[in-house]
């Protein structure tokens, strides 16, 4: 509480009265009202609500009142005061957000521009589409094998079948590494992977294996001395041929959608007796007419041709140290290119092993 | 194979109303691929008719063009007997010719309809075919003219021109030989509608009689069966008869001569292989033998073959006369003044016939079916269809005389349990399927209550094992029969450690801007010194093929780099030059040591074998390998881009290592292909992993790549055999950090990767990271020397360090640096 001013002067006390304050107060609120931007509204808050603005001047001369007139003074200048600095935080309020409207607008950008500051990565379709397969039987419960691409010639030949003077031993043309002696090849198959699964695997044995290849082809739209196959194997008590449908069915409608199934025709193959091709049902006319007589897909025919598959020779499993007494099993192979030129249509071969990132980048990171 | 299907009904009594499409179908089902339907004339209709040229007038045309205005007798083919005017375009022809003419209301190849209609002045009322029109071949030498016998006008062509003719061609797997003959395609069909067969080979023959030709076999075991006609007073002039000329052509073989064509209709009919010498040329008697080591043969194809002891080889007194079942001599072939024909039908054992075939390179259609199998029991037929054949259209006297050396083996027995079809195919095979089928195949049938016993049939040396039979069984029961199971579940482990950290190899690339690739793995001495690699460095220790694709190319690669980089310089041809490219592949990496052992198959290899086998076996590693070149960052609107460097592939290394959980350390180094001042050794611990870099700059040039082009190289499978699968979860402290900076002058060529761990050793435990921000040369730092400044931060685990601590720590890291390289420290 302050003491009386001994240097009051009684005549600036007329400010005080009602007609005074009440001028102050409608002064502040018109400057606050003008004030249209920030910057001058925080004048305005100086001028009539800072220390030096004439209701806080007024504030302090009211200690210098008599008493009897002090509250009324006090309650007069207080509202005034509390009115400037409500008026003040509203009109602070409405200018912000003016402000930043303002600024929101002035900030717009063509967000059309261009981005491409980085390359897009990919990975190889092929890598790809044999992960899906792997994944197909990993959620069977079978596992991944592998092996080497040059191989022992016994593994990749005799092993399964094909001895030395075996007619379909030509048919499939090798590529043999000097020297000749040391009876090494570039796998003509994946089949050797299934040998070694057999030599180095006890029973039951379910095993995929994707990977690369090589038969000396001449390399055009759909050859290549170098391509890609899967093959499972399937070795338990009590497999029959028709474990081997139901699992080329399941691989089918996983990889094409529901309702693709396979079909067997009769074959030759020296890994398996009996033996089948397999042909999946199009995926894209499901041999439906009218859709199959002009379906590029399958050529008019209703199926496309997979791959083979069949009972493993018992002779095989001989070489590879399984007892044939108690186990059958199965065996099949399709080529990993050749599914992924049907499924995603690609027209030539050699568009997979040139490595023009125009091909691989818009299969991305997943297939 | 083509089989004609008119033919195959000759044999086989197919019920009526078959259509071709049936048959083919359903002999695809029964293992006979169809691989084509040629059906010359199924899409036209007629009238097609002989017509004889009348008149012919030439009329030049205002275009340059001359077209001729005949009349053509059609006889009554056009329902009037008189002449047809019609416009003919070609001039191969004169009056009189007899031509084919198609009449108003026919229809050729492609939906071609003919009518009347006025063409050059002229209602021209049908259409004289050219055999191209007729789709008969691409002759673009004009109109088709007919013999002079061909018939009369008005005569309908259909038959003449074999345009009912229906041919079907067969894909056959090497277990079915007997499928290439007529005899093994009906007898097929048969079974495929369950018809009745009658087997062309099954003739009465005349029996020998020590009066044919002198034949002496030494080796009954490549020879088993050798039987010998002859036919003199044979005309060589004789025609070869229209009806087998055109069986021929349906077969794709170009008819030769009477005597030629005799013995390739019967080897097509019947699947046996038939020679034929000129008798006249022949001296003393017919022996087979062995050849001996380097003795030569001039084969008919005009070869001189050198010869081994594994070659059959028929030899008269003058020498060797043929390369037994495979081809035959020049100097005793059948030509056109062959009077006196020697018919040789012999049985040649198949392996024989695969080696020959394949030490001299020769494919025949003899070659083909003596080396799969033939039936041993027609010799005999086969030489009799022969004579028959020759003596009745070449004029000439079937010589009495006929020898026969040796008899065909005994056909082998197969046992099996009677329920062995159904156990192995799921199907629900009865008993009496499975015997009745077996006989359908021609096996002689001992069935038990258990087992059965077969006996195999001639035709079929395919089928030796159990499992054989379950084939046949089932496939007459049919594999669209077989049901769908899938087996129990296997209890598997996933994806191994390997593969699954594969995938995170790739995905971490392709989530870094780079696109995988796949390359060939051949490679020449011309990439190696494009790389400049080195004579001594191991990189040039190679497998070679013995037949690669390119001769250039021998080699299986040791290193990913020339195929990524062939790569990089084809997309910058094709227009892309911002590129970053990866590649995962095995290189191969030959070792010394011995070769792997051919190891026998009736019993699964030793340990040791095994061991042997894997032993000789060159090192695949899976390598990693990236490149770089352009842009990392393009320019664009948002300001200046930034070319990629040395610095990013190396990088990209610790990212992939990040992604295996290793971290990777970084040595200068200096290694072709790099930049000799721009190469970094990877380093896992104290194992070398690869390098990143810069290419050398000539290399770019050599490889046709941009400037500045860089490379890096992994051992991947190094880098998985450590890769940490399960992370450990670090032990956060909640204190607050401390940070200080320290820049230190060190000379210009010690590597920072170097000071930055000395720094981190020296700071000791307190230490959470070191960070080089940055590099400063200068005169302010003096010739030869360089500034780093590093950011340090230190925090404690279990309370706020004090700035005593803090000073301590850096003090100690500084003082290690100054006293292991000369360090200063910068004001
Ligand atoms: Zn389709």
């Amino acid at each position: 509480m302050s003491g009386p001013n001994s240097e009051y002067d009684p005549v600036q006390v007329t400010p005080l009265d009602e007609e005074h304050v009440a001028a102050m107060r409608d002064e502040a609120l018109a400057a606050i009202a003008a004030a249209t931007d920030l910057e001058t509204l925080k004048q305005v808050r100086t001028e009539h609500a800072g220390d030096r603005s004439p209701l806080a001047l007024a504030n302090r001369e009211i200690g210098a009142l008599p008493p009897q007139a002090r509250k009324d003074a006090g309650q007069r200048v207080g509202q005034a005061r509390a009115a400037v600095n409500q008026a003040l935080a509203a009109r602070q309020a409405e200018l912000e957000v003016e402000a930043e409207a303002r600024m929101l607008v002035e900030e717009t950008v063509d967000v059309t521009l261009p981005w491409d500051r980085t390359t897009k990565g990919a990975r190889h379709p092929i890598t790809m589409m044999h992960e899906k397969i792997a994944d197909v039987f990993v959620a069977m419960g079978w596992e991944v094998a592998e092996g080497p691409i040059v191989e022992a010639e016994w593994l990749n030949f005799d092993a399964l079948n094909l001895g030395p003077d075996h007619p379909a031993r030509t048919m499939q043309d090798t590529f043999w590494t000097e020297p000749a002696e040391h009876h090494l090849v570039l796998r003509t198959q994946t089949s050797p992977v299934q040998a070694r699964a057999m030599l180095t695997r006890t029973p039951p044995i379910y095993v995929v294996s994707p990977g690369r290849v090589f038969r000396t082809d001449e390399y055009d739209a759909t050859h290549s001395p170098m391509f890609h196959q899967v093959e499972g194997l399937c070795i338990d008590r009590g497999i029959t041929m028709a474990h081997l449908k139901g699992t080329l069915d399941h691989f089918a409608e996983s990889m094409f959608g529901e309702g693709i199934s396979t079909r067997f025709r009769p074959s030759y193959f020296p890994f398996t007796e009996p033996s089948a091709e397999v042909d999946l049902r199009c995926f894209v006319c499901r041999g439906l007419h009218p859709a199959v007589d002009d379906c590029r897909t399958c050529k008019g025919e209703g199926w496309i041709e997979w791959g083979g598959c069949g009972v493993v020779n018992p002779r095989v499993l001989t070489a590879c140290g399984v007892d044939n007494e108690r186990y059958t099993g199965f065996a099949f192979g399709m080529g990993i290119d050749r599914t992924l030129m049907f499924r995603h249509g690609v027209a030539d071969l050699r568009d997979m092993f040139e490595g023009d990132v125009r091909f691989s980048t818009p299969f991305g990171a997943d297939l | 194979m083509k089989a004609p299907v008119s033919w195959i009904r000759e044999y086989a009594d197919l019920p009526d109303g078959v259509t071709t499409e049936d048959l083919a179908h359903r002999l695809t089902a029964l293992g006979l691929k169809l691989e084509s339907l040629d059906r010359p004339g199924h899409d036209i209709t007629g009238p097609l008719v002989i017509g004889r040229v009348l008149t012919l007038e030439p009329e030049p045309q205002k275009n340059g063009k001359t077209i001729n205005w005949c009349t053509v007798d059609v006889g009554d083919a056009n329902g009037t007997g008189e002449p047809q005017g019609i416009v003919c375009g070609a001039h191969n022809f004169a009056p009189g010719d007899l031509v084919v003419v198609v009449l108003p209301g026919g229809v050729l190849p492609g939906g071609f309809e003919i009518s009347a209609r006025k063409t050059y002045g002229h209602v021209s009322a049908g259409m004289i075919c050219s055999t191209k029109e007729l789709g008969l071949g691409d002759d673009h030498d004009g109109i088709l003219v007919l013999p002079a016998d061909a018939g009369q006008p008005g005569d309908d062509v259909f038959d003449l021109l074999d345009l009912r003719e229906e041919v079907i061609e067969f894909e056959i797997n090497p277990d079915r030989a007997y499928a290439m003959s007529l005899r093994g395609v009906a007898r097929e069909s048969a079974l495929a509608y369950g018809a009745p067969f009658r087997d062309p080979a099954l003739r009465p023959t005349p029996a020998a009689d020590g009066n044919g030709y002198p034949v002496v076999v030494d080796d009954p075991e490549g020879c088993p069966v050798f039987v010998a006609r002859t036919v003199t007073g044979f005309d060589p002039t004789a025609p070869t008869p229209d009806w087998m000329s055109r069986r021929l052509l349906l077969l794709g073989q170009r008819p030769i001569s009477l005597a030629v064509d005799v013995t390739n209709y019967v080897m097509f009919e019947l699947g046996r292989p038939i020679h034929g010498y000129d008798a006249d040329k022949l001296t003393g008697p017919i022996r087979v033998r062995r050849a001996a080591e380097g003795e030569h043969l001039t084969t008919l194809d005009g070869n001189d073959r050198t010869l081994s002891t594994e070659d059959l080889v028929v030899t008269d007194d003058s020498g060797i006369i043929g390369l037994g079942g495979v081809m035959g001599g020049q100097d005793t072939e059948m030509s056109d003044t062959t009077t006196h024909v020697l018919i040789e039908a012999a049985h040649w054992d198949a392996v024989s016939m695969f080696r020959t075939g394949r030490r001299h390179k020769l494919t025949s259609e003899a070659g083909k079916r003596n080396e799969r199998g033939v039936d041993p029991t027609i010799c005999e037929a086969a030489a009799d269809r022969v004579v028959e054949l020759l003596a009745e259209y070449g004029g000439g006297t079937i010589e009495p005389g006929v020898t026969v050396v040796g008899q065909p083996p005994s056909q082998p027995t197969i046992t099996i349990p009677i329920d062995l079809p159904a156990r192995v195919t799921g199907m629900d095979i009865a008993s009496d399927t499975t015997i009745a089928n077996l006989e359908a195949i021609g096996c002689e049938v001992d069935a038990g209550a258990d087992e059965l016993t077969a006996t195999v049939p001639p035709w079929r040396p395919d089928l030796s094992d159990p499992f054989d039979l379950v084939e046949e069984v089932a496939r007459i029961v049919g594999y669209e029969d077989v049901p769908s199971i899938l087996p129990p579940a296997p209890s598997g482990g996933g994806l191994t450690q390997d593969q699954s950290m594969r995938r995170r190899v790739g995905r971490t690339l392709a989530g870094e801007g780079y696109v995988e690739v796949i390359n060939f793995p051949f490679i020449g001495d011309a990439d190696l010194d494009r790389l400049g690699i080195e004579a001594a460095d191991s990189r040039r220790t190679t497998l070679r093929l013995a037949n690669p694709l390119r001769n250039e190319e021998p080699y299986m690669t040791t290193t990913l780099l020339p195929g990524l980089l062939r790569t990089v310089a084809r997309n910058v041809s094709r227009g892309t030059s911002d590129l970053a490219l990866f590649e995962t592949a095995p290189v191969t990496l030959p070792h010394s040591g011995a070769g792997a052992p051919i190891l026998p198959v009736d019993r699964p290899p030793t340990e040791g074998e095994w061991d042997d086998l894997n032993k000789a076996l060159p090192d695949q590693p899976l390598h990693l390998a990236f490149a770089l070149c352009g842009d990392r960052d393009r320019s664009g609107w948002w300001g200046d881009g930034r070319p990629a460097s040395w610095s990013d592939v190396i990088e990209t290394a610790r990212v992939v290592a990040d992604a295996l959980g290793l971290e990777l350390s970084v040595r200068q180094a200096s290694l072709a292909p790099w930049h000799p001042g721009r190469c970094a050794e990877l380093v896992l611990g104290e194992t070398p992993v690869g390098h990143a870099g810069e290419l050398h700059p000539r290399v770019c040039r050599a490889f046709g790549v941009p400037a500045r082009t860089s490379v890096a190289e992994l051992d991947l499978d190094a880098l998985l055999a450590r890769a940490v699968a399960v992370p450990r979860a670090p032990q956060l402290s909640a204190y607050p950090v401390a940070k200080e900076d320290v820049a230190l002058i060190v000379d210009a060529d010690l590597p920072s990767a170097d000071l930055a761990a000395t720094l981190r050793e020296g700071a000791g435990p307190l230490c959470e990271s070191v960070r080089l921000f940055d590099v400063y040369t200068g005169q302010q730092v003096g010739e030869g020397r360089k500034s780093l400044a590093f950011a340090l931060r230190f925090r404690a685990p279990d309370r706020t360090l004090t700035e005593k601590d803090t000073a301590a720590a850096r003090d100690a890291a500084v003082e290690l640096a100054v006293q292991r390289h000369g360090a200063e420290q910068r004001a």
